[in-house]
């Protein structure tokens, strides 16, 4: 089961508060987030890795899909 | 890192464009800059700040040709529109009672004036205040992508002011003396505007952000870019021997703590849930977020509000009217606040959906 947070058409910080807010609850898994800037990718990329989550990034038309997994 | 080199190179050409002509620990400010560009414009009176500053065209077509350039260019809007023009509005009307934006603070501090660590103090309470709202669900709401015209009109705007510059065409409103006098030469100020608006688009600099990240996060990525500039700023004041300690008698400054404070917990929490402060907002609404543009207009409006009702401070204080304006706008941002947080949180909170 993968969760999903879509934080599509949010500027920061609320794509990296929402994607913490989830992983914050998970002890591992999968979860992907759903961003469709190029700062939010980022800030949610670093969020994840320094929580020590694996971050899979890739592009789906003007969005960027974040797989992120531990 | 480039975050890092964004804050010392903004530091480094802030000396240089003092040096070549800008008020003193003024080298960038985009609240004064927006502020002497709404007088240019004729939207205020005020005949001391009133010049079409070529840094903030510089920072929106240098920012709008890297974007282009990366492909990150993107037309989106409809995020709170009005309510993002009314916390820059407010927000604007906080930074000239302190008299600087976030970068200006630390520019203010790097050539010795005490002042500026008082409203740095106000800005991190005013971000504390932000967060406080995030956390409690707060959201202006997604933006939805546009038609890519709608982005093009800012950055052409800019372009076209800076061809009537450059072209020397008398159209705009010019002070002859006070800050709005003094400034660096035309190419310069544009160029230093285009370096920043360039490096400022690779790496999401921010000034608000820094501290924002820091307190909810814990990363310091872009507090980086925050102290490089500090520090930069401060070794070339202490080299040129433009670095003057203390309180009193600081250029473009005044020593009313209570209001440096104030103004900037005004500013902080505005900012703070805008999104980024005013040069994050330059450069994002170079790069196509119209809901940026707006807010960039509404620190315009703000500005010509702040000199026609005299609410802006001067090197002589704070006008009454300024000390009322600053807590008419921190009931406005509070309420914003709690309201938007309000509305969020009854319509089910953060947006997951879970699939099998």
């Amino acid at each position: 089961m993968s969760k999903v947070v879509d934080a599509r058409g949010l500027l920061c910080p609320e794509p990296v508060l929402r994607t913490k807010k989830q992983i914050d609850k998970m002890s591992g898994g999968l979860l992907e987030v759903l961003v469709d800037n190029p700062a939010a990718r980022e800030n949610v990329t670093r969020l994840c890795e320094n929580k020590g989550w694996k971050v899979d990034v890739s592009e789906q038309g003007a969005d960027y899909v974040l797989k992120i997994s531990k | 890192m480039i975050v890092g080199i964004t804050g010392g190179t903004i530091g480094l050409l802030a000396i240089l464009l003092v040096k070549y002509g800008n008020p003193p620990n003024m080298g960038y400010c985009i609240a004064c800059f927006l502020r002497d560009i709404s007088g240019a414009l004729g939207f205020h009176k005020a005949a001391p700040v009133q010049y079409v500053r070529p840094e903030i065209l510089g920072m929106v077509i240098g920012a709008f040709g890297a974007a282009l350039l990366t492909k990150e260019y993107k037309a989106v809007g409809g995020s709170s529109p009005l309510l993002r023009f009314f916390l820059a509005f407010v927000g604007m009307v906080g930074m000239l009672v302190f008299l600087g934006c976030p970068v200006r603070a630390v520019l203010r501090l790097a050539g010795g004036d005490l002042n500026a660590i008082i409203g740095i103090a106000g800005l991190i309470v005013g971000v504390g205040i932000g967060i406080y709202f995030l956390n409690k669900g707060f959201s202006l709401g997604r933006a939805v992508p546009q038609n890519n015209i709608n982005g093009y009109v800012f950055p052409t705007a800019a372009a076209v002011i800076t061809v009537l510059v450059l072209l020397g065409a008398s159209v705009f409103y010019v002070s002859e003396k006070g800050p709005g006098s003094m400034h660096a030469p035309v190419i310069i100020a544009l160029a230093a505007g285009i370096i920043v608006g360039v490096l400022a688009q690779r790496s999401r600099f921010c000034m608000i952000g820094g501290i924002r990240d820091f307190i909810l996060f814990k990363d310091i990525h872009l507090l980086i870019g925050f102290f490089a500039l500090l520090i930069v700023t401060l070794a070339g004041n202490l080299t040129v021997g433009s670095f003057s300690l203390g309180f009193n008698g600081q250029p473009v400054a005044h020593a009313d703590g209570l209001w440096n404070f104030m103004g900037m917990v005004l500013a902080g929490t505005s900012v703070t849930l805008l999104g980024g402060c005013p040069l994050r907002q330059l450069i994002a609404a170079g790069e196509g977020n119209t809901d940026c543009v707006i807010a960039v207009l509404g620190f315009i409006a703000g500005a010509a509000f702040a000199h026609n009702f005299g609410t802006a401070a001067s090197p002589k204080g704070v006008p009454v009217a300024g000390q009322w304006a600053t807590v008419i706008g921190l009931v406005f941002v509070l309420a914003v606040g709690f309201l938007g947080a309000r509305q969020v949180v009854t319509s089910g909170g953060v947006n997951i959906e879970q699939s099998s």
